[in-house]
């Protein structure tokens, strides 16, 4: 009994223990963006790893997502003889929620995993040591490109996913179901407000993507240097950034439009 | 090579004489060891349970090759990373150049970094970066140099450590050896004061090995560097060390030039020097005798 007491305080210490490392190495990483706007090339890089070599699946969920709900949306709208309606339900949809939690946890799992996979064998091969060594800060020069890679792609490929998803609605709702164009794509336009939903979106996907890259980045930096520990490390990566995406996801979308 | 083989007794010699009388001595030779680079008083440090130094007192002489020698697992890495700022000691003072290392702020560490190599055990080449890269690294990071001029520096450095010829290949199409020497060649790329070796002649061929005793030997010598080799191989080290510190059990167990501590008559430093497996040196890792770990299996 007391054991389990003081095991259960333990993983609570170990947890706090490693959300203080984690703040710190944030603002670490926030200290490196002068010196990472100097060298922009770095950065490009890290937009190209993060976020083009990500497209593709963005690309076909995004379509895949946009189709599925385009069929639910007319079976449901159809029923109450607003059909015309689906544009605006598929593309808030898209624009409030899907486009940044579906992004977010798909960017977790193909970039994010990767993240922490490239950074914990950085450290399991002394590559980071030896940066030290060689008087580079790693955090700077290797954390911080990555970060903001991160930061700059998420809320591009949520963009990407939404757009791709209206299309794919467009597609089954007005090509295969026989939806009115005009109606289609008119009631969003007047419907979808830009602050209200699209900003809404894009402050999430931002938010989306600081939480997934820099957990993948923590659990990279902080993995013990093993196969094992990166293996484990890699795979809290793809859970936590998960969880924190759709807990947050309840949270802000409460603040957003639960008033 | 042979022009190098002659030089290392010399030294010694020199050495003896230092070392042996007090360090005010200085006996005239230019690179006295009167002064030195690195200097470890008191130094105690243990990783959980396990105590690692148990009060090491070390010099090591400016302009000379000084070896660390000992067990595996006695802590010769661990010595370097604290000597480097990559760990932190529980007590103790260390200082190089005259800074003391435990009261570095960061920026003042990474200054004196930059004079000083580090060859790592598993050399630590960045791998998504090729050979050249790699040994351009550094220049890049901290000297501004026009891209000809760094290009002409760094196939001079492949060329020391003979692997020009591997520029363009990626670290991981490199032998472990090969690995090696790139890391040499990055190591020494910013003409650094003093350099730290972590076992330079592992896995390397007879010849390579030659090559890179001659080539620490001669960095040594031609740029008045600093240098600190980390090894096992007694007769490599021996031949090119001026100085030796023999470490085990946390604490210094020999020191001196290379003859003094072959002719040393100290059981310890025997077993070690000739290469014994049993005395009083244990080879085992701490623990409770065979018997009892076996027998305590059967019960269960
Ligand atoms: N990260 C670590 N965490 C805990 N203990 C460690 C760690 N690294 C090394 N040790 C312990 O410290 C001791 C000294 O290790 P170190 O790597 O300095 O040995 P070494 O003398 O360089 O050995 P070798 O010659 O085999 O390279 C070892 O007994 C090891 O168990
Ligand atoms: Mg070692």
């Amino acid at each position: 009994m007391l054991d389990s007491i003081a095991s259960l305080g333990r993983a609570g210490l170990a947890a706090v223990a490693s959300l203080g490392r984690a703040h710190l190495l944030l603002i670490g990483i926030l200290g490196g963006l002068p010196s990472m706007l100097i060298r922009p090339r770095l950065l490009v890089a890290q937009v190209y790893n993060l976020g083009v070599l990500s497209l593709l699946i963005i690309l076909v969920s995004g379509l895949f997502v946009g189709m599925v709900l385009g069929l639910q949306g007319h079976y449901v709208l159809s029923q109450f003889g607003a059909a015309e309606s689906l544009g605006v339900m598929v593309a808030a949809s898209l624009v409030r929620e899907l486009g940044p939690v579906v992004t977010a946890l798909l960017f977790a799992g193909r970039a994010g995993s990767a993240l922490t996979a490239e950074i914990g064998l950085m450290k399991a091969t002394e590559q980071l040591s030896g940066l030290e060594m060689m008087a580079v800060d790693p955090v700077k020069r290797v954390l911080t490109p990555r970060f903001f890679g991160g930061l700059i792609s998420m809320p591009l490929l949520a963009a990407l996913f939404s757009a791709v998803g209206v299309i794919g609605g467009w597609f089954v709702g007005v090509g295969l179901l026989g939806v009115d164009d005009g109606a289609f794509w008119g009631q969003m336009q007047s419907k979808i407000d830009f602050n209200e939903d699209v900003l809404n979106g894009v402050i999430k996907s931002l938010i989306f993507g600081l939480v997934v890259t820099w957990i993948a980045l923590f659990e990279g930096y902080d993995t013990s240097p093993t196969s094992t520990g990166v293996s484990r490390a890699t795979t809290r990566t793809v859970v936590h950034a998960a969880l924190a995406v759709l807990g947050l996801d309840f949270v802000l979308t409460a603040l957003m439009f639960g008033g | 090579m042979p022009s190098f083989s002659s030089h290392p007794k010399q030294r010694s010699d020199q050495m003896e004489s230092g070392s042996t009388a007090s360090r005010s001595s200085g006996d005239g030779s230019q690179r006295a060891a009167s002064e030195a680079l690195v200097r470890v008083r008191g130094l105690h440090f243990r990783r959980g349970e396990q105590r690692i130094f148990d009060g090491v007192d070390l010099d090591i002489p400016r302009g000379l090759v000084t070896a660390i020698m000992g067990p595996s697992g006695t802590g010769k890495t661990t010595l370097l990373k604290l000597i480097s700022g990559q760990l932190q000691a529980d007590a103790g003072e260390i200082e190089v150049d005259g800074q003391s290392i435990g009261s570095l702020s960061r920026s003042e560490l990474y200054a004196l970094r930059t004079r000083m190599g580090m060859l790592f055990q598993s050399g630590a080449l960045l791998t998504d970066l090729d050979v050249f890269e790699n040994v351009a690294f550094p220049l890049r990071e901290h000297a501004k140099l026009p891209e000809s001029v760094l290009r002409k520096l760094v196939l001079i450095k492949l060329e020391a450590v003979g692997l020009r010829g591997a520029a363009r290949l990626m670290p991981s199409e490199l032998s472990g050896g090969m690995a090696r020497r790139v890391a040499l060649a990055r190591a020494v790329a910013l003409d650094p004061t003093m350099i730290m070796y972590d076992e330079p002649f592992t896995g390397q061929d007879p010849i390579s090995m030659g090559t890179l005793t001659s080539l620490i030997r001669q960095l040594n010598d031609a740029s008045g560097l600093t240098s600190i080799v980390v090894s096992h191989d007694v007769s490599e080290t021996a031949e090119i060390a001026d100085h030796l510190y023999i470490i085990a059990n946390g604490q210094i167990m020999a020191s001196g030039s290379p003859r003094e501590v072959a002719a040393s008559d100290s059981a310890w430093v025997r077993q070690f020097m000739d290469g014994e497996p049993d005395g009083p040196v244990h080879y085992h890792y701490p623990a409770a005798p065979l018997e009892q770990d076996l027998l305590h299996s059967a019960v269960h």
